[in-house]
């Protein structure tokens, strides 16, 4: 399992590769790999973005993104996963999020990595500032649903 | 006793100081006067989160001393 809060691009393909090699025990046991990867897009709440600084809480952000993940292996029987979030300044199109799951069916790799995106939105400490393109800054107060609304 | 306090993000703005240091008496001290002492301001707002010792509790939680209170906006990473 690897919990990360990084201040350094995230480069998802060369870590997910990184991780399978240094973990012989996923090959040939696992069916499904899930990668989610959450990026910088150039508008918010009808408003154009140029840039974004992201804070957390050093300490109880991890803390929760462990407990997140152990909930996640328990309810799912998952068999292995990766939460990499990034904070400090992010340009559009940066990777800010990398949750990757392995399981042996792909719904549980489905459930599992949903779940952790939902759960981590609603819980970890973790804030958004925004520039818009006058340069001017604002906070988000809330993030967008995780479900498609109909 | 001495208490920890923790504000982030727009809190941190809205409050002027990232940090504070607490030394009360109050044997009975909650989460919601901890804010009090800090900021001056009588009432929080239902959507300001808090966190004792990195877990979240609500505004009626009892602290001890040595404690680290912490006071945020809701969560918006992902």
């Amino acid at each position: 399992m690897l919990i990360e809060v990084t201040n350094k691009a995230i480069d998802a393909w060369t870590i997910i590769k990184e991780y399978e090699s240094s973990h012989d025990e996923l090959a040939g046991v696992h069916g499904a790999n899930v990668v989610f990867l959450g990026r910088m897009r150039d508008f918010n709440d009808s408003a154009a973005i140029s840039e974004m600084e992201l804070e957390h809480y050093p300490g109880m952000t991890e803390k929760y993104l462990e407990s997140i993940a152990d909930q996640a292996k328990q309810q799912w029987g998952i068999l292995d996963l990766m939460i990499v979030h990034r904070v400090g300044q992010i340009n559009l199109a940066d990777t800010i999020v990398l949750v990757a799951v392995w399981a042996a069916h792909r719904a549980h790799a489905y459930e599992a990595n949903q779940f952790i995106m939902e759960a981590l939105k609603s819980k970890a400490p973790f804030w958004k500032k925004e520039t818009l393109a006058d340069g001017s800054t604002r906070w988000v107060e809330k993030n967008t649903p995780g479900k498609v609304q109909s | 006793m001495s208490i920890q306090v923790k504000f982030f993000a727009s809190m941190r703005e809205k409050v002027g100081m990232p940090d504070a240091e607490l030394d009360v008496a109050d044997s009975e001290m909650t989460a919601l006067k901890v804010w009090q002492a800090t900021t001056g301001q009588d009432t929080l707002d239902t959507n300001i989160l808090i966190a004792v010792n990195m877990e979240y509790v609500d505004k009626d939680h009892l602290v001890s001393s040595g404690d680290e209170v912490a006071f945020f906006p809701p969560v918006t990473g992902g």
